[in-house]
């Protein structure tokens, strides 16, 4: 982006970014915009620069100040009210997010913030949240100062309209680790008081001793079984109310028999029972159950608008100007909206240049030009001077809202058997066979004590939690892997219908092409190293992205200065060169009648004659048309997209003849064909797509997946999230989830062994407590190590990290 | 014999006391959140301090 490129790079001492030569310097420090300066001056001032020490660059760039009045919406008490969580007079204590928290420098500084601010009394940073937990002194400080005093030192804390509408707390699951912990103690003792008798016979020990022994062993199972397992029978009860065999069920009734045997042993003084062979399984199963279960700290899946929009927007009202929280807009009422700032409802611009910017709605970065008494959607970020709007529709009303609201939308996915549970069943079915034979086998031998035992142990060793154990172990050990390769999956039920694509949906802008960098295309008269440097030292002076794209294409290393030069905001610039008078900008601007409208064009004229267009887009991601080609064997694929077939041919070369490309569909054209695909075709469809105008199609999807620039992007509600730059390696990350099937199916393959020796002296009646105690910790520990060890292996094979 | 009986309460008050502080643990949030408290104890405390030390020996 630097036109002035020199021998050296200098970065900016705050952020790291390359500076331009028009560099602001403190010091002998350089930095590449004011933000970044004014953060320096007020850390040096209150002695705060160890946060330059501890890190090389720590900051995030400042290039987009705040303006003054932003936060006086915090002024009111009922917004603020519902941000805080506690006050009482004196103190009041506030949980902040700030995405921008990325390092130990972060850390260090928000946690001396009170050398900034004294009235901040404490602050505590959870990292993995990046949150920060303060308390201040409301007596001197108000909710906006404190606010204000982050944002000056560049951590803006992320406020949304979902943080006053919904409950704060976000409650964490510590109740899975309770269990696991009370489940381990259980275990762990019973297993020790069981060892005396597995190894010195029954007649070594006293009697009362071994009583005692017995009755703390029964003791200790008893949380097990009540506490730490319920979860198994709550989740087999739902199932059978809803006619469901799930994997719960086989495995509640073998908890069951081995507890209600194990009881019958001890009451009738017959033996030890299983207790410790249960305990060990429920502990194991619970792990694996926590492994499965990770969740995403930073990353929330279930995403809608709320969380997009602002608190609250400033609102004329008599010429004055007022904040007004989101929720309570009027129609009518007139919005004033800032540079950078998202616009909250349908409504009609009424004053200024509106240039906006629909990347959260469509994906495309390009800005769009409005005029005056025309309709910007919410969602819309304005660009540029301030504007003034006429409400519409109400917020809840508006185009993006009722997109999220429509019932089609909230089709729930009806519950299907998956590949474990139908594993489970058939396997269920199997062990209940050989239980029945076995029994009958011995019934008509007349040894009905032998039939007993036989029947409740072969259902006591042969229960299916190995199976569980190993869909746990892989699922979660995948979705670890997966997320060190950027691909965050809302849950291990995705894994399964990941696997059962056979249809990729893409959307184009933004998914397949970047928003980021830009493509320029230049038409008209050849462009001599002179015209370059004219043109180039005209657009220098501007900051709009497409003359930053521009720049980047000329690719001038040392601008002359222009004589004479006007900026006109949004519109382009004009000035003086060599006596001639040059104006380089949109076709309006210039003057310049253009009848191809796609994408984005930057006009050049010399003394009012045209000299040339460059036409800008979005640029297509590397790789892709390998990606296209490794994907075609496997899967059917299409692209589809809200833009018009202008790029109908280049996207035909790059991805290849059987691709089925769309173009103008509206967000209700992608649903639709997603649901064509889905019932005409009977496909299992993935759909890739980024903005939230594919929000709709996302859900109906069987999977969806959103695409993120960045991590701490705002992305709409979908089962897993990508980063634009893994869309590449889909195709790996395709293989790999389809390898983990092939895994859970071995490593269960290995459990049987195991369970065959159980049953070959289950179906006897010999089944002792000791061989139940040695079969079951080592097939769960082979269960561990091979489903870790081949998604590890499965996972260099397909080249992730 | 009876002294197993005595050591079973001990080592059973032992890892009953490792599963209180466990639980502990987890209600303070200490595996909430394992980056920042590593990094914590390596800050110097009181970069002012240190300021106001060289100023005296000045």
């Amino acid at each position: 982006m630097n036109p002035n490129k020199t021998n050296t790079l200098i970065l900016c001492d705050h952020c790291g970014d390359t500076c331009s030569r028009a560099q602001t310097t403190f010091g002998d420090k350089v930095f590449c915009c004011e933000g970044c300066k004014s953060v320096f001056q007020i850390l040096n001032n209150y002695h705060l620069c160890t946060y330059y020490t501890l890190n090389d660059h720590p900051g995030k760039t400042q290039k987009n100040t705040f303006r003054k009045d932003k936060f006086s919406f915090l002024d009111d008490e009922e917004i603020a009210r519902k941000l805080i969580h506690f006050s009482d007079g004196q103190q009041t204590n506030i949980t902040l997010y700030l995405p921008q928290m990325h390092c130990s420098s972060c850390l260090w500084l928000l946690e001396n913030i009170h050398r900034v601010n004294p009235n901040i009394i404490s602050s505590r940073v959870n990292f993995r949240k990046k949150e920060v937990f303060m308390t201040f002194d409301v007596t001197q400080a108000s909710l906006r100062d404190v606010v204000e005093t982050l944002t000056r030192i560049g951590y803006e804390p992320h406020l949304s309209l979902e943080d006053v509408t919904t409950s704060q707390l976000r409650k964490s699951d510590k109740k899975g680790w309770y269990k696991i912990g009370l489940a381990g103690f259980c275990f762990a003792n019973i297993m020790m008081l069981s060892l005396p008798d597995y190894f010195s016979g029954s007649q070594a020990i006293e009697p009362i001793i071994r009583k005692a022994f017995t009755i703390l062993i029964l003791a200790l199972s008893l949380p097990v079984i009540t506490y730490c397992a319920n979860e198994f029978f709550v989740n087999a009860w739902h199932g059978i109310k809803s006619k469901y065999l799930n994997i719960d069920v086989p495995i509640a009734l073998a908890l069951l028999i081995t507890f209600g045997r194990s009881i019958y042993e001890i009451s009738t003084g017959t033996g030890t029972g299983y207790l410790d062979s249960m305990s060990g399984i429920v502990f194991f199963m619970l792990i694996g159950r926590v492994v499965q279960d990770r969740t995403y700290q930073t990353i929330t899946f279930d995403r809608d608008f709320k969380s997009f929009f602002p608190i609250a927007v400033n609102v004329l009202k008599n010429n004055l100007v007022q904040s007004v929280p989101v929720n309570e807009l009027k129609k009518n009422d007139i919005l004033q909206i800032h540079h950078q700032e998202l616009i909250p409802a349908d409504a009609m611009l009424s004053k200024g240049n509106a240039e906006i910017d629909y990347s959260f709605v469509t994906g495309e970065s390009m800005p769009v030009t409005i005029h005056k008494g025309e309709i910007i959607y919410a969602g819309g970020k304005q660009i540029g001077g301030v504007i003034e709007l006429l409400v519409v529709k109400e917020v809840s009303q508006s185009y993006l809202t009722n997109l999220w609201n429509k019932e089609n939308y909230k089709t729930e996915k009806p519950p299907s058997y998956t590949f474990t549970e139908l594993l489970s069943k058939y396997f269920t079915y199997i062990v209940l066979g050989i239980a029945t034979v076995a029994g009958v086998y011995w019934f008509q031998q007349g040894q009905t004590h032998l039939m007993w035992n036989a029947l409740t142990t072969i259902l006591i060793v042969a229960c299916p939690c190995a199976l569980l154990l190993a869909s746990n172990f892989t699922n979660g050990n995948m979705l670890r892997l997966l997320s060190r390769n950027k691909l965050y999956l809302k849950n291990a039920d995705v894994i399964e219908s990941l696997a059962k694509t056979d249809t990729i949906v893409f959307d184009k802008t933004g998914t397949l092409t970047q928003t980021a960098t830009m493509n320029v295309r230049y038409e008209g008269q050849i462009l001599s190293d002179q015209l370059k440097k004219q043109i180039s030292a005209l657009l220098v002076h501007s900051n709009h992205p497409l003359s930053r794209a521009v720049l980047t294409y000329l690719d001038i290393q040392v601008v002359p200065l222009s004589e004479n030069h006007k900026i006109i905001e949004n519109k382009g610039v004009e000035g003086w060169l060599n006596e001639c008078h040059f104006k380089v900008g949109s076709p309006a601007f210039t003057g310049v009648n253009i009848d191809d409208i796609n994408g984005s064009q930057v006009c050049v004229t010399r003394e009012g004659q045209m000299i040339g267009i460059f036409k800008v887009s979005n640029a297509y991601r590397l790789g892709l048309s390998n990606l296209f080609r490794s994907l075609k064997s496997k899967f059917k694929l299409a692209i589809i997209s809200g833009d018009n077939a202008s790029e109908y041919d280049l996207l035909k070369i790059k991805t290849g003849l059987e691709v089925e490309l769309l173009f103008d569909q509206s967000p209700h054209d992608k649903l639709a064909y997603i649901n064509y695909l889905k019932e005409n075709r009977k496909a299992k469809v993935l759909m890739i797509g980024d903005g939230l105008n594919d929000a709709g199609a996302l859900k109906a999807s069987d999977v969806g997946f959103a695409v993120c620039d960045d991590d701490n992007n705002f992305t709409p509600a979908a089962d897993g999230i990508i980063h634009a730059s893994k869309i590449s390696i889909l195709d790996q990350i395709m293989r790999y989830i389809q390898s983990g099937k092939r895994i859970i199916i071995f490593s269960f393959g290995i459990s049987i062994v195991y369970n065959i020796i159980g049953l070959y002296f289950a179906v006897q009646g010999t089944l002792s407590p000791v061989i139940a105690a040695i079969l079951m910790p080592s097939s769960t520990i082979s269960i561990i190590l091979i489903t870790y060890g081949l998604s590890q292996l499965m996972a260099r094979k397909y080249k992730l990290n | 014999m009876s002294v197993i009986v005595l050591l079973l309460l001990v080592s059973l008050a032992i890892s009953g006391g490792f599963l209180i502080a466990f639980i502990w643990g987890v209600k303070d949030g200490q595996f909430e959140d394992n980056y920042a408290p590593a990094q914590r104890m390596l800050f110097e405390d009181g970069e002012e301090n240190n300021i106001e030390k060289q100023k005296e020996i000045k």
